[in-house]
């Protein structure tokens, strides 16, 4: 294992900007991770960690195919992290609405660029990342529709989902669709959780990619098979609004099962404790994505249902 | 008169009103035109503030000369506004990336549509930005070159400083300006000024220009002021300088019209130390039409953009 940085730049204030990554063998450059973009993403590093000291064992055991090149990227944005803050410390904008980036450009243009040119060339990218509302998926694999995008190698993570979608003109400046230009396989997984660490899903997260490289050959590992994935559309879930504000009550998790008709989650009047409205599914399904804060406006969206088909 | 034109409750007790304030002729005639003139889109920019109150101010006491219909919508995203926040507050999303709105999954896709269904079919669109709080603008009108052969003649009677036809973020597709011009409502998109600040004076420069535009369209039939002749990006050249190092940018610049080659722009000062980390020169002779106004600056930031050279 060797441990480099990739980027860096000096700061008056703050000491030196640091983007580190951690290099496991020697070759042809097979699969790279990357870990937390934004400064809430503690659990996408936090499961990172846990890659870098599983390979690192690897490593020594030899069990790391001869010729292949594993690197993770475990945190892009320190500063951001470190005092709590989502998007970029000064000017919040997104990294991940950042690529190609721009070598000579403004700071967070130069941090994608960097990073887009020490991290391509990877046959295999996996992006650990988080969604925009608050909530919790189903763990899955997230795939762009670029023309370019293999559902079938989304299947060898052995999660029980995978996701595709058709990008928007934003989604265009993600690493997911960059790495993807440069000819990279890329994969962006989804689990619970973004603020706090949940060991639960990032045990499955670990065991997705392990599974995944040990199915790619590029690591000798043994592990059980996992789910056969469904592939989904995203335009094909079943969104539910609420139609009240108030504190929320949610009744399903992700995984969960939904009748049609079924009293789903609670909208609570704020100071007066009383269910102001029942949501409920309008189909039967699977939760796929369950809004997890206290607090909802009207117009929300507090599940994401896969619909049953009926029998 | 003032309407609301989308609405939702929030969690606690409130709720979020984007509202339009139309003036409309007494007497309502066939083929009378409709002026939308919008800003607060970014929280943090006021400039248009007080445009919307010196234009309804200007109606108001010469009521009799309109002749056409004229909404101002002085806050998309009111909360922003409020709250001293560029983005929406909560997601920390950008306003101007989530149109054209509609389905998605917080209530602000929802408002996005809305609003973008209230400006539809009126004969001009102005959405007023003041940049942020890092840059000042001169007045001027930005355009995507794929509207420009339309927007241009409408942009020149506008008494900007300077018209700019580029893919600056706030033309972009999914901004409101790409998404009304795309769905055939003519919108310009004016900045000037900087973040968190209201310059009079620019305010004056391009109501002038409103009440022209106005009168163009036969909106207005009071008596308006000639407006000025603006440059062109395509009469030259944007060179953008970036500096390299972290500090605080010290301006030496005395006029933003007329800068040499080799002129001083600013320095870059270390506070600990005493000393200059980075002399600042300009590259090219023209004219000076974004300055850093923020001081403390890192590797990348924005020092100034210069329209000069020519071809
Ligand atoms: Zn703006």
């Amino acid at each position: 294992m060797i441990k480099e940085e990739i980027y860096k730049y000096d700061s008056v204030y703050r000491g030196d900007f640091t983007v580190s990554a951690y290099r496991f063998n020697k070759g042809d450059k097979a699969c790279c991770i990357v870990g937390s973009m934004r400064g809430n993403e503690i659990q996408q590093m936090y499961i990172c960690s846990k890659l870098i000291k599983a390979l690192g064992e690897l490593e020594r055991q030899c069990r790391i195919s001869y010729g292949h090149e594993i690197t993770v990227v475990p945190c892009i944005n320190p500063f951001s992290m470190n005092i709590e803050k989502r998007f970029w410390s000064t000017d919040g904008r997104d990294i991940n609405r950042s690529f190609p980036g721009n070598a000579s450009g403004e700071p967070v243009q130069r941090v994608a660029a960097e990073l887009l040119s020490k991290i391509s060339g990877f046959q295999y990218g996996i992006h650990f990342t988080s969604f925009y509302m608050p909530g919790d998926f189903i763990p899955h694999v997230r795939m762009l529709e670029t023309g370019r995008e293999n559902t079938s190698l989304a299947n060898l993570f052995g999660l029980p989902y995978v996701v595709v979608r058709k990008p928007r003109p934003f989604e265009e400046t993600t690493l997911n669709y960059n790495w993807q230009l440069n000819n990279t396989s890329a994969f962006s997984i989804y689990t619970n959780e973004t603020e706090h660490i949940d060991e639960e899903s990032a045990g499955i997260a670990v065991a997705s990619v392990l599974r995944f490289l040990s199915r790619m050959g590029i690591i000798k590992y043994q592990c059980h098979g996992g789910y056969i994935a469904t592939t989904l559309d995203e335009e094909g879930l079943m969104p539910v609004y609420c139609t009240k504000g108030g504190i929320y009550r949610g009744l399903k998790r992700p995984g969960d099962e939904a009748e049609h008709g079924e009293v789903i989650a609670h909208i609570l009047h704020p100071y007066e404790n009383t269910v102001i409205e029942e949501v409920k599914a309008p189909c039967s399904g699977i939760v796929f994505f369950a809004h997890n804060a206290p607090l909802a406006s009207e117009n929300s969206v507090v599940y994401k249902l896969i619909r049953r088909l009926k029998n | 008169m003032l309407e609301t034109v989308a609405s939702f409750a929030l969690p606690v007790g409130e709720r979020v009103n984007i509202k339009r304030n139309r003036l409309a002729p007494k007497e309502q005639a066939e083929g009378q035109k409709r002026i939308a003139v919008v800003t607060g889109i970014h929280g943090d920019e006021l400039e248009g503030q007080y445009v919307c109150y010196e234009l309804i101010r200007r109606i108001n006491r010469n009521y009799t000369e309109l002749n056409g219909i004229v909404d101002v919508y002085p806050a998309m995203n009111p909360l922003g506004v409020d709250a001293v926040n560029r983005h929406i507050p909560m997601y920390e999303l950008d306003m101007n990336r989530m149109f054209p709105g509609g389905e998605g999954g917080t209530p602000w896709e929802h408002v996005a549509g809305q609003v973008i269904d209230d400006i539809c079919g009126a004969d001009l669109c102005i959405d007023i930005h003041s940049s942020d709080i890092f840059l000042r603008e001169i007045p001027q009108v930005r355009i995507n070159p794929e509207y420009a052969s339309k927007l241009l003649p409408l942009a020149k009677q506008l008494n900007a400083d300077f018209i700019w036809v580029g893919n600056s973020s706030a033309v972009r597709p999914s901004s409101l300006s790409h998404t009304l011009n795309s769905r055939g409502t003519p919108c310009l998109v004016v900045e000037m000024g900087a973040g968190m600040r209201i310059t009079k004076e620019y305010g004056e420069q391009l109501l002038d220009g409103i009440f022209a535009v106005m009168a163009k369209l036969g909106i207005w039939t009071g008596r308006v002021k000639g407006v000025s002749n603006p440059m062109v990006s395509t009469d030259g050249e944007v060179t953008v300088i970036h500096c390299e190092k972290s500090g605080v940018f010290i301006p030496d610049i005395q006029h933003w019209t007329g800068i040499f080659e080799g002129d001083h722009i600013g320095d870059i000062i270390n506070a600990y130390t005493g000393e200059i980390e980075e002399e600042i020169f300009s590259p090219v002779s023209g004219t000076v039409f974004t300055m850093r106004e923020y001081p403390v600056v890192s590797p990348g930031s924005l020092i100034a953009r210069i329209l000069g050279g020519g071809r």
